[in-house]
């Protein structure tokens, strides 16, 4: 019994999934299962802050500093998306009990990702994850963008799973153990199969986090998908991606950096490269956010090619303000309705000034922020990667990098133009629903002044790092 | 005696032949299907014959927890399959391109 209450934020998580399961069949109030499962996701916030640290199961499952921030991210995540699906859920045709649910399942497997010590752990962690998530792709049912993107993600994914495992079988062959750190600690640094393992294993995790070779589903996926699962992408799998990549790498590789430093400088700045340039051509909102997705995830991944605590402080506080941008620009995006029709082109966007005066100027600063324009969150962010890329002295990097973020202010400031500039259209029915305006303000106001008081982020992030240096 | 190196060659190829199929293939989602279903094989083999030479039982539960993913990734992806074929009225792969840009 005494096992169990290790991990009660991941049972209490999968409890409330199936009794919300059950209580789905008869109840028909889909807002009543969906407020339950918001409650659930905050009493595991609760739970997860309470949790005494330690490794359990043989090691295999690790509580500490750098997981329960991750489990948190990802609960905000997973709380900002079931909001949306409130006020979205009936004109997007995604009116079924079971959204909340599979958000909740996915929400279990990215905990276990985060956690994971072992590649038994990862694997079943990320395969939860991935399973509930191709499903919410392709969730509404009537639609063939919908169904498109769920079958796009569904047989990449399943093909970077098949990545994923040849690699695990490999360093399992090689290294005899499946444990992070019996890994570590059996290697031998010669053996060439080692190494065809970790590439191949990255390589499904690149797929995961939507790093350049393996990010061609990103923009389908995103813009296929109804726009809460599209924010739910960009929120929470790869935050928790990143994290599992983190610890996979720093634990049982942490000693072989040299081999896959390499590797990691390389999707970095491809990602970086490639979002800058194919956004620029983009005319649909999602699609953008997804390229931008990518780039922002080159960005992070500097801090883990820096191999240093300064680089993954950096991660850390990258990833929480990438968090709190990106839940703010979905707000919007899910706010260009007008007679209960979504409209997602660029072009829709024109003169929105005219009519949303207030709305748009907290969207041209998200826009600055995304584009990393001082003294905007974003900024910051990326402000601590390239100090931490310079002291590792990965110069080359730090330079991509901000020559990416020129790069790619072009897009950013083009939709600055289209809302202030252009032609005005009708008006749409903007940020006025309660459910959207709690997500919308607080993430808006928490980016532009976070420059007053950026200490707690940056405490957090410290305290966070402890389980690595 | 079959030695390792031959148990590793035969789950390269067999994975060789999965992610070849998956590219190559032009005419419709079931085959990709397979040949997803041949990767996940080919770690199986490659997880059982590590374990045997290592005499270590992981592996071998290992490819437990593999064989029971892979039942319910292909149900998923069936399911996933079958709405789109009512959407689209076919599951031809050069059809499935309404999404680009």
């Amino acid at each position: 019994m005494e096992n169990i209450l290790h991990i009660i934020p991941e049972i209490f998580i999968f409890c409330s999934a199936l009794i919300l399961l059950i209580l789905g069949l008869f109840i028909k109030n889909i807002k009543l299962i969906n407020n339950l499962a918001i409650l659930s996701l905050l009493i595991a916030v609760a739970l997860v802050i309470n949790q005494p640290y330690q490794s359990i199961y043989l090691n295999s499952y690790v509580i500490d500093e750098f997981s329960s921030l991750f489990k948190i991210m990802i609960f905000i995540g997973s709380i900002v998306t079931l909001v949306m699906f409130v006020s979205s859920r009936e004109d997007l045709h995604i009116n079924l009990y079971e959204f909340p649910i599979l958000i909740l399942f996915s929400t279990l497997g990215m905990m276990v990702m985060v956690s994971a010590n072992d590649l038994l752990a990862m694997f079943i962690g990320l395969e939860l994850q991935s399973l509930s998530l191709y499903v919410l792709a392709a969730l509404n049912r009537n639609s063939l963008l919908s169904s498109e993107a769920g079958i796009k993600y569904f047989i990449l994914g399943a093909l970077s799973s098949g990545l994923l495992l040849f690699g695990i079988s490999y360093i399992y062959g090689f290294s005899g153990n499946t444990n992070f750190n019996l890994i570590a600690v059996n290697y031998n640094s010669e053996s060439l199969g080692l190494l065809i393992g970790i590439v191949f294993v990255l390589a499904g995790l690149a797929f995961k986090v939507s790093a350049v070779p393996f990010h061609m589903w990103t923009p389908d996926v995103y813009q296929g998908a109804p726009t809460p699962i599209t924010a739910f992408f960009a929120l929470a799998p790869k935050i928790a991606a990143m994290g599992l990549l983190v610890r996979f790498l720093f634990n049982s590789f942490g000693e072989l950096y040299l081999d896959w430093q390499q590797i990691i400088f390389f999707i970095s700045i491809a990602s970086m490269m490639l979002a800058a340039f194919a956004a620029i051509a983009q005319t649909n909102i999602k699609r953008l956010m997804a390229y931008s997705s990518i780039g922002h995830i080159g960005y992070a991944l500097i801090g883990v090619a820096c191999v240093s605590s300064e680089g993954l402080r950096s991660l850390l506080i990258y990833l929480m303000i990438y968090l709190v941008m990106n839940i703010s620009v979905f707000t919007v995006i899910l706010s260009l309705k007008r007679n209960d029709a979504y409209f997602e082109n660029i072009s829709d966007l024109s003169g929105m000034y005219k009519n949303h005066p207030f709305t748009t100027i907290l969207v041209a600063l998200m826009m600055f922020s995304l584009a990393g324009i001082p003294p905007l969150a974003g900024f910051f962010g990326k402000f601590y990667i390239f100090v931490a890329a310079l002291e590792s002295n990965m110069v080359f990097l730090a330079v991509i990098g901000i020559i990416a973020s020129v790069i790619s202010a072009f897009y950013y400031l083009r939709i600055v133009k289209i809302m202030y500039f252009d032609e005005p259209k009708e008006e749409f029915d903007g940020v006025n629903i309660r459910s959207l305006q709690v997500l919308f303000y607080p993430s808006s106001f928490l980016v532009i002044l976070f420059f007053i008081y950026p200490a707690p982020i940056i405490q957090l992030s410290e305290y966070a790092i402890k389980s690595f240096y | 005696m079959i030695e390792l190196n031959q148990f590793l060659i035969l789950s390269a190829l067999l994975f060789s032949i999965g992610v070849i199929g998956i590219f190559l293939n032009r005419k419709n989602v079931i085959i990709i299907l397979m040949s997803i279903e041949i990767i996940l094989l080919a770690v199986n083999i490659n997880l059982v014959s590590f374990s045997y030479f290592l005499n270590d039982l992981t592996g071998q539960i290992f490819s437990l927890f593999v064989l029971t993913v892979a039942a319910a990734e292909a149900a998923i992806g069936l399911a996933i399959l079958v709405i789109y074929n009512r959407n689209a009225g076919s599951i031809e792969i050069e059809k499935i391109n309404t999404l680009k840009g």
